[in-house]
């Protein structure tokens, strides 16, 4: 067992660890319906929240000239990167050519996907995650697991060891309020030395040439109030048409994501502040490649609020490490075959199609369809396994003949118990009836 | 009222007391129930695992093994859902796939829909509910817990007027048993780990019986509860409906 399959049997091994994460997990998606439950106009919300991204997608290329014209007229820096690789280059050209050797960063999913922290270490800059979860991921040497809560995977006993070994803080220390105030003050001196901040982007308005950030800690505020340079980093299909849609969205975000009405701090940059500098770096990375695929398009309507990930009954029982992505969960599932099918092609299969993710969905991603379009794909493309395929064709050919389903179905009733079975390993097999539905019915009808 | 019997393969071949328990309702009801026997597979089995083309050939069977029926009747929502919502996505040019989908119910939704009866009787036990994914999602047969939308659910609705029964309070009403056809082996760990976790609701509940309206949810639910040698007892509503209005 290889793949998601064999990480999640590891994660789910571990029985504690097990429970305790899916009910972490599934506490967040309960705040999701509490916060959804107030505002009667929920399911409205969300069919304007996917038409403004339909729409938005069906024009985005006016839509992204319309923002770097107005984004540029407000005095930022436009840069476009077509994939990780430009990125990387892009935003390290920017910090070498002013000597920028430490950098603070709040969250960005994109720059985990152009894995841009590894390649400025590399190229001698000190790089430090701000958002507390990130920060301990990145003392981990770990990916995040969760695209909100980067450190769900960890227990507070976890964390206040890790902050014992890397902050100094007491040994034995796990009380989250003493643990977050260590990771502040040990951030605080990050931001105060820092050269530059990074931000992603949730939201970028076409008509004001604006990026929107959100966060609940502040990191981004402050990691971009102290450093003379702010670099943002944004996927295409963040692009919103005006702050009037943008408002829909930000009704649907926090509310999706943690249960909260809005995040603590939501920041709008229009430009450089006076005396700094704004760098927009708008990456496509394969976004437009799965524009021009009628079948997954929608995937691109994601605003990234992880709704799927918690309400998704395998992501909480595997955890988000077990999926080997950037993004896991159900709309990684649908993102991450675009970029290597043949690397991911057990991701559209680590589920049981419950569609609980698609009706969770702030834009209505049909989330579930998609997997199973991808399983219909990867199938075509000839990547799933062998033995899936013959069992299927040969089971195809049998049940297209009644007389062969017959024969077949009461040899299975003969043998099944006696033949090794995976399904007997935790199950019990069904008791096999001696005679079917169609020959009982049979008798029935003929004594009548 | 005739009514054709569509029999999934596995309560064909498994479960034949769900198929019959179907038919003595409907029967009871005063439906006339036809069995076309040339009916073997809708094809879910291949589709969910990606196969389109090996389904493909089954999704024509069906069309044809049903033509002659006004009224196609279904106990399990996963297999009625793949006719409704699947075989336009499986054969989009053929004609017959629109009426052979207009006219394919689930159980429950027919006799809450279209007989709009609530049955009359007496099942005098503790019941959980167990809302198959498929049928609530796909079909809609309940509101979810979800969506932001006024409250419903047609199989409970359905035992509304069946006396002594007491339907038992869950702490997650519908998430997912973790069976999802191939899932079920593919990704062992992970389903049996859903599967238990439903059973341990029951349990803190006190469900006597888990009763729902997909066969295939309650034979991974009732492998697990036997293997464990628990006590609680699974049930086809289609069962729980006969064996109460006897």
């Amino acid at each position: 067992m290889s793949g998601h399959a064999g990480r999640a049997a590891e994660f789910v091994a571990d029985d504690a660890r097990l429970h305790w994460h899916d009910q972490a997990v599934w506490f967040v998606r309960n705040k999701r319906d509490v916060a959804r439950s107030f505002v009667p106009e929920w399911e409205e919300l969300r069919t304007l929240g996917s038409q403004i991204k339909a729409h938005t997608l069906s024009r985005l290329p006016d839509y992204l000239e319309e923002f770097e014209k107005n984004a540029l007229a407000a005095g930022a820096q436009v840069h476009w990167a077509r994939d990780a690789e430009e990125h990387n280059r892009i935003v390290h050209g920017i910090l070498s050519s002013r000597s920028v050797t430490r950098l603070v960063k709040s969250k960005s999913m994109l720059t985990e996907e152009c894995g841009l922290n590894h390649y400025l270490e590399e190229r001698g800059v000190e790089v430090v995650d701000t958002d507390l979860g990130e920060r301990i991921v990145q003392f981990r040497r770990e990916p995040p697991s969760h695209i909100v809560m980067p450190a769900i995977h960890l227990r507070k006993e976890e964390v206040g060891q890790l902050f014992h070994d890397k902050l100094g803080t007491p040994a034995g220390l796990s009380d989250p309020k003493a643990l977050a105030e260590a990771a502040r003050q040990h951030l605080r001196e990050k931001f105060l030395a820092a050269q530059a901040g990074l931000t992603g982007v949730n939201f970028a308005i076409a008509s004001t040439g604006g990026v929107v950030v959100c966060t609940n800690e502040g990191n981004a505020d402050l990691g971009t109030s102290l450093p003379p340079i702010h670099i943002a980093c944004m996927g295409v299909e963040k692009l919103v048409p005006s702050p009037r849609e943008l408002a829909v969205f930000l009704r649907l975000l926090a509310r999706s994501a943690t249960g909260q009405p809005i995040t603590t701090y939501t920041s709008h940059f229009h430009g450089p502040r006076p005396g700094a500098e704004l760098h927009i770096v708008i990456v496509d990375h394969g976004r437009s490649r799965i524009l021009v695929r009628e079948e997954y398009r929608n995937s691109l309507k994601c605003i990234r609020c992880g709704a799927c990930m918690n309400t998704c009954p395998v992501y909480r029982r595997s955890g988000g490490h077990s999926y080997g992505v950037t993004v896991p969960g159900p709309i990684g599932s649908i993102l991450a075959p675009h970029i290597d099918p043949k690397k991911h092609a057990d991701l559209p299969f680590a589920s049981s199609l419950c569609g609980s993710c698609t009706d969770v969905c702030p834009v209505r991603i049909d989330l579930h369809h998609q997997l199973l379009a991808w399983r219909g794909e990867l199938s075509r493309l000839g990547l799933v396994p062998l033995g899936k395929r013959i069992v299927s064709r040969v089971g195809g050919w049998v049940l297209l003949r009644t007389w062969a389903y017959r024969a077949f179905g009461k040899l299975m009733r003969m043998f099944a118990p006696l033949v090794p079975n995976p399904w007997t390993r935790q199950r019990e097999l069904p008791p096999m009836p001696r005679e079917s539905f169609r020959a009982q019915w049979r008798k029935r009808v003929r004594s009548r | 009222m005739d009514v054709a019997l569509f029999v999934p393969c596995y309560v064909d071949q498994l479960y034949p007391e769900v198929g019959l328990a179907t038919a003595d309702l409907l029967e009871r009801l005063g439906v006339t129930v036809h069995f076309p026997e040339a009916q073997t597979c809708c094809g879910q089995p291949m589709a969910n695992s990606g196969f389109f083309d090996d389904a493909r050939p089954l999704a024509r069977k069906m069309l044809e093994v049903f033509a002659p029926y006004d009224h196609v009747v279904c106990p399990s929502g996963s297999c009625t859902s793949m006719v409704r919502n699947h075989y336009a996505m499986l054969l989009p040019r053929e004609s017959q796939v629109a009426d052979l989908a207009h006219k394919t119910l689930e159980l429950c939704e027919f006799l809450h829909d279209v007989m709009q009866v609530k049955p009359r009787g007496r099942f005098p036990h503790k019941v959980g509910l167990h809302q198959s994914c498929h049928g609530l999602r796909e079909l809609r047969l309940g509101s979810g817990s979800e969506r932001l939308v006024p409250a419903f659910s047609k199989t409970r609705a359905l035992l509304d007027n069946i006396e002594g029964l007491q339907l038992t309070e869950l702490h997650r009403t519908d998430e997912c048993c973790g069976f999802g056809g191939t899932f079920a082996v593919a990704e062992e760990a992970v389903s049996c780990a859903m599967g238990r976790d439903r059973i341990a609701d029951h349990e803190r509940a006190g469900s006597e019986i888990i009763a729902g309206a997909d066969i295939s949810c309650l034979m991974h639910l009732d492998g697990l509860l036997r293997r464990e040698k628990k006590p609680i007892r699974v049930l086809h509503l289609a069962q729980l409906l006969e064996e109460a209005t006897r």
